[in-house]
């Protein structure tokens, strides 16, 4: 618990709360104290925290990445290089087994996305009062670890994924293709009058799973991630409510840890996948 | 009144979620060990489908988790 003077909800609160960039509301930029404050700042805000770990943890994927790239040889290779190769067989195995068509791109895209999404998911394993209480005595008031606890990160990422999808799709089938897909399945019919009726109905359906893609998919990892964090953090509240409870605390936080080992690698892998099974159908022929 | 509402919403959530779950991950694991049953050699293909599967299943619930326990102890304390 950060001081006793805070409520639960307080505390609860204060660990949901972006450190937020933007434009106050008297026309001065920067940072937001208070949930009011950054609420205030609208669509022009940046979630300082959010980017810092993410580039902070993509940087840190690069570098490891490139340092056992580089140091790849034929003899015997030593631990993270093993582990490297680990990772990159895992990835290529499942990017062979479920695409199907040439594509350079995909292959280092799935890697990204699962290092990526991994790392930034890893940083819940970290114990929830920590970081922000450090960065606390630098004088930061708030402070989110995990990025992919905010929505904004997710998002942005599945945008990316949903823009590679729309121009692979318009590249491999051709605009015109495109919007055959869009409204010729999944009523179809030989008679070209019967063929206009269905476009409206067809282009409903088609367009709903279309948006419904990048959506669920931010929406899984964000829902996922979000849950997991507030479970640790309602466990840290036993923390405050005496020595026993906060050693009940301690075992339960140890437990949810272990088990969240599982969603943490499964989220990753399931953002990877999802991703290379919207690619592959992005490049599909009907 | 507000207050309790709050409560049965988070409760309510909870378990229908808990239910919905339950009948997902339920149906899949029984059709993973009928699978496995009948051919044991594909059990490191199932399982990572069935892995792929339970995510999918799950994420709903637990998003649905999360809000129920972000009502109850956020909203309703604030």
């Amino acid at each position: 618990m950060a001081s006793d003077a805070q409520t639960t909800t307080e505390y609860i609160k204060h660990h949901l709360q972006n450190l937020t960039y933007g434009q106050h509301a008297d026309g001065s930029w920067g940072v937001a104290h208070g949930a009011a404050e950054a609420k205030a700042m609208g669509f022009w805000a940046i979630h300082l925290d959010t980017m810092f770990w993410s580039v902070l943890l993509g940087a840190l994927f690069l570098w490891g990445f490139r340092k056992a790239a580089k140091r790849a040889s034929a003899q015997t290779p030593n631990g993270f290089l093993n582990f490297v190769e680990w990772i990159v067989e895992f990835v290529d195995d499942n990017v062979r087994g479920s695409f199907s068509h040439k594509n350079d791109i995909v292959a280092p895209l799935a890697l990204t996305l699962f290092v990526w999404v991994l790392l930034m998911n890893t940083m819940d394993l970290v114990p929830v009062d920590w970081i922000p209480q450090i960065a606390q005595l630098m004088g930061i008031e708030y402070m989110k670890v995990v990025p992919t606890t905010d929505p904004n990160a997710t998002f942005g990422m599945a945008l990316g994924v949903f823009v590679l999808t729309l121009f692979y799709s318009i590249k491999v089938k051709g605009l015109g293709g495109f919007a055959a897909e869009l409204t010729m399945q999944p009523f179809q019919a030989k008679n070209p009058i019967l063929k206009i009726l269905f476009v409206p109905a067809n282009f409903f359906l088609e367009f709903v799973s279309l948006i419904s893609k990048p959506i669920s998919l931010s929406l899984r990892l964000f829902g996922n991630l979000f849950a997991g964090e507030m479970i640790f953090i309602l466990i840290a509240l036993l923390f405050s409510g005496g020595a026993v409870l906060a050693v009940a605390g301690g075992v339960l936080q140890w437990a949810w840890a272990v088990f969240h080992i599982l969603i943490v690698l499964l989220q990753a892998f399931i953002f990877m996948t999802l991703t290379i099974v919207y690619l592959e159908m992005a490049h599909s022929q009907h | 009144m507000e207050i309790a509402l709050l409560y049965v919403a988070g409760a309510v959530l909870l378990g229908l979620a808990g239910i919905g779950v339950g009948v997902g991950v339920g149906v899949l694991g029984a059709r993973f060990l009928e699978g496995i049953a009948r051919q044991p050699e594909l059990l490191p293909m199932l399982r990572t489908q069935f892995f792929i599967v339970m995510g999918l299943v799950d994420a709903i619930p637990i998003i649905g988790v999360a809000i129920a326990l972000y009502i109850m102890f956020a909203v309703v304390g604030g």
